[in-house]
């Protein structure tokens, strides 16, 4: 059976969450194009800036996604996805700055955007690879695994941060100018990175869906309550583990790649830890294994970062925090659970 | 054990060896010398406590036999070596005459057709019943045609009559997670149904469970026994002797004595163990 099959047999568009979902998406991509287009007199023309800041919110709510698929469907927590995100965004960034002046070494190849459209998703799935074959499968799991996620995603930091690794030190990759020979300051650049990122987050949900809604979709639920019941009865969890996480990854690179020529800067501190454990509040409080949490909840966190951040930026942390702390006492299921509650409770009563 | 590296070589060169990699992946089991399973000796400490010493058992195909013992026996430490789950300090197992147990993993294990339920019922509670006979269907168990698996008529008419089985046809939609005790344990032996095993180990299937569900689940252990080769740890005296044919009686990790319930029963060394000791987890329920 093909894949084509596969996404008409899930039906995609018979859940209700997935459809709301996939409108509220398209509805809002579109309004945003159209709201651009506007004359710049215009009361409700959106500027470029604006645009390009909803475009890295599209690059963080398609993050948010590849840790969803794997914290929510097989129970993985990974402290380190920043690592996979940045790994991305280096190599578009390599892209980039390869269009102005050549590149030494291996690098030079980087020029190509074929190569570096490789580069985004080999990446990050060789790392994943490698990394999770050797952690997978010696079984560990739970908070260890978190932990050593840290550990990789601080290591690749300190590592980026050297002149030696020819990726710019800690001031990063910078000063971009061209991609796929197009000005990147132009105003079309912008609208077509913000379309690319919209219908990349759109393209991934479907995917993601597809695939939690199959047979292996189950199997890494089971996994994630029973996983030792899913050996006995005769799966390599291992490679269901595996496969998933280097799936994630590799999103978690494209997400990057989109960031890079949006925010114009990749350096160092992407692999910072702290980084890739607030990809994590994003998706606990938009809630877990539904996707769309993901989504919403890297959304409404990052727009209340640049709300708070430009009016007192040192309360953020500590609203960041308590946040955390109020979704995991109160709202474990996240605001997608708390909206289910809702709209179930408003069924009875009706 | 030893063998030094000449007689190593010898060994490897064999007229009529067969090397692993030639032998066909998924060959039967090979019960043509009547013997499904087979422990010879085995032997596994922790931390040098000795949980399973010197263990000889042989099941025969087809058989259901009944394995008893105080706790701490090792009765669960010997299905974690069947199931590959722990690896024994010595010792054989070998499923049929053909597969060493000791080279395989769980998977492998699992696959080639001994199914395992736990002593605490553990099913997959997110999923809704069907889904979890669904998962457990035997079939290709490789990501990708996992992912591309989809239920056909004739893996539905098996989910059915699995349902029809295990009395949960009317529970097919729900969440297991929602299910009775008892339902869960029926779920989980349904779930080791649909993996057609060749044999079956059953930890403990009726803890928790009501008279009446008692006597269906002794109903339809004994209907499984002769298709399938049936091993049942189980505390509950009064359950042992409603289905036993055979029971072997476990002590400190060895055979202690193994016979029919009556032989066994009246067994002084036996009735030492049980009434004897200290140990008072399976006397006070021989009476029920």
């Amino acid at each position: 059976m093909s894949l084509a099959t596969m996404f008409k047999r899930n039906s995609l568009l018979d859940e209700r969450s997935t459809w709301v979902t996939s409108v509220v998406l398209i509805v809002g991509m579109l309004a945003v194009v159209v709201l651009h287009a506007l004359p710049s007199d215009h009361a409700w023309h959106l500027n470029g800036s604006v645009v390009s800041l909803l475009g890295k919110y599209l690059t963080y709510m398609l993050l948010a996604l590849a840790v969803d698929l794997i914290w929510g469907y097989l129970g993985i927590l990974s402290l380190g996805h920043g690592a996979f995100f940045a790994l991305g965004g280096y190599a578009m960034g390599l892209y980039l700055t390869a269009q102005d002046a050549p590149l030494a070494g291996w690098q030079s190849a980087m020029v190509h955007f074929p190569v570096a459209a490789l580069g985004v998703v080999l990446a990050p799935g060789l790392l994943a690879l490698v990394f999770g074959w050797l952690a997978f499968r010696s079984r560990v799991t739970g908070v260890y695994f978190s932990i050593i996620t840290q550990a990789l995603t601080f290591a690749l930091m300190l590592a980026f941060n050297r002149n030696e690794m020819g990726m710019g030190g800690s001031t990063g990759l910078t000063r971009f100018d061209e991609l796929l020979s197009f000005s990147l300051s132009s105003e079309g650049m912008t609208i077509a990175l913000f379309v690319a990122s919209g219908v990349a987050v759109l393209l991934a949900f479907w995917g993601c869906k597809a695939i939690t809604r199959s047979r292996l979709g189950r199997v890494c639920m089971a996994t994630r309550d029973a996983e030792a019941r899913v050996r006995f009865i005769g799966y390599r969890v291992e490679h269901v583990k595996l496969a998933v996480f280097v799936l994630s990854a590799m999103i978690a690179g494209i997400a990057g790649a989109l960031y890079v020529p949006q925010v114009g800067i990749i350096n160092p501190s992407t692999f910072a830890p702290l980084f890739s454990i607030e990809i994590v509040v994003w998706v606990a409080l938009g809630g877990r294994a539904t996707l769309y949490g993901a989504l919403l909840g890297a959304l409404l966190v990052n727009y209340f970062k640049t709300l708070l951040t430009g009016v007192m930026p040192d309360a953020w942390l500590f609203l960041l925090g308590g946040l955390f702390v109020v979704v995991t006492m109160f709202l474990p299921q996240g605001v997608a659970g708390l909206m289910a509650h809702l709209r179930r409770r408003r069924e009875v009563t009706t | 054990m030893s063998m030094t590296n000449v007689e190593r070589l010898r060994e490897f060169a064999r007229p009529d060896r067969v090397f692993d990699f030639m032998a066909p992946a998924r060959s039967p089991v090979d019960v043509r010398h009547g013997p499904i399973l087979y422990l010879e000796d085995v032997s596994v400490s922790f931390d040098g406590f000795k949980a399973i010493d010197d263990l000889n058992l042989t099941i025969d195909d087809g058989e259901l036999r009944c394995i008893i013992g105080p706790n701490g026996a090792g009765k669960t430490t010997m299905m974690d070596i069947i199931t590959g789950k722990t690896r024994p300090d010595r010792g054989q197992a070998w499923f049929g005459s053909r597969h060493n147990l000791l080279q395989m993993d769980e998977p492998q294990i699992a696959n080639l057709g001994i199914g395992r339920k736990f002593q605490k019922p553990t099913v997959f509670e997110a999923l809704s019943v069907s889904a979890n006979l669904e998962l457990a269907m035997a079939g290709d168990r490789r990501v990708w045609k996992t992912l591309l698996a989809r239920l056909d008529h004739e893996g539905r008419e098996r989910i059915d009559e699995v349902l029809e089985t295990i009395a949960l046809s009317a529970e097919r939609d729900r969440l297991a997670g929602v299910l009775s005790h008892g339902q869960k344990q029926w779920l989980e032996i349904g779930m080791l149904l649909m993996q057609r095993p060749r044999l079956l180990l059953v930890d403990e299937p009726v803890a928790g469970m009501t008279e009446p569900e008692m006597h269906r689940t002794a109903d339809l252990l004994t209907r499984l026994a002769g298709q399938q080769s049936v091993v049942v740890v189980e505390h509950d005296m009064g359950f042992v002797r409603s289905i036993a044919r055979t029971v072997t009686v476990l002590h400190q990790g060895s055979v202690l004595a193994e016979g029919s319930m009556d032989e066994v029963a009246n067994d002084p060394r036996v009735i030492d163990v049980y009434l004897g000791g200290d140990d008072d987890s399976a006397d006070t329920r021989e009476e029920g």
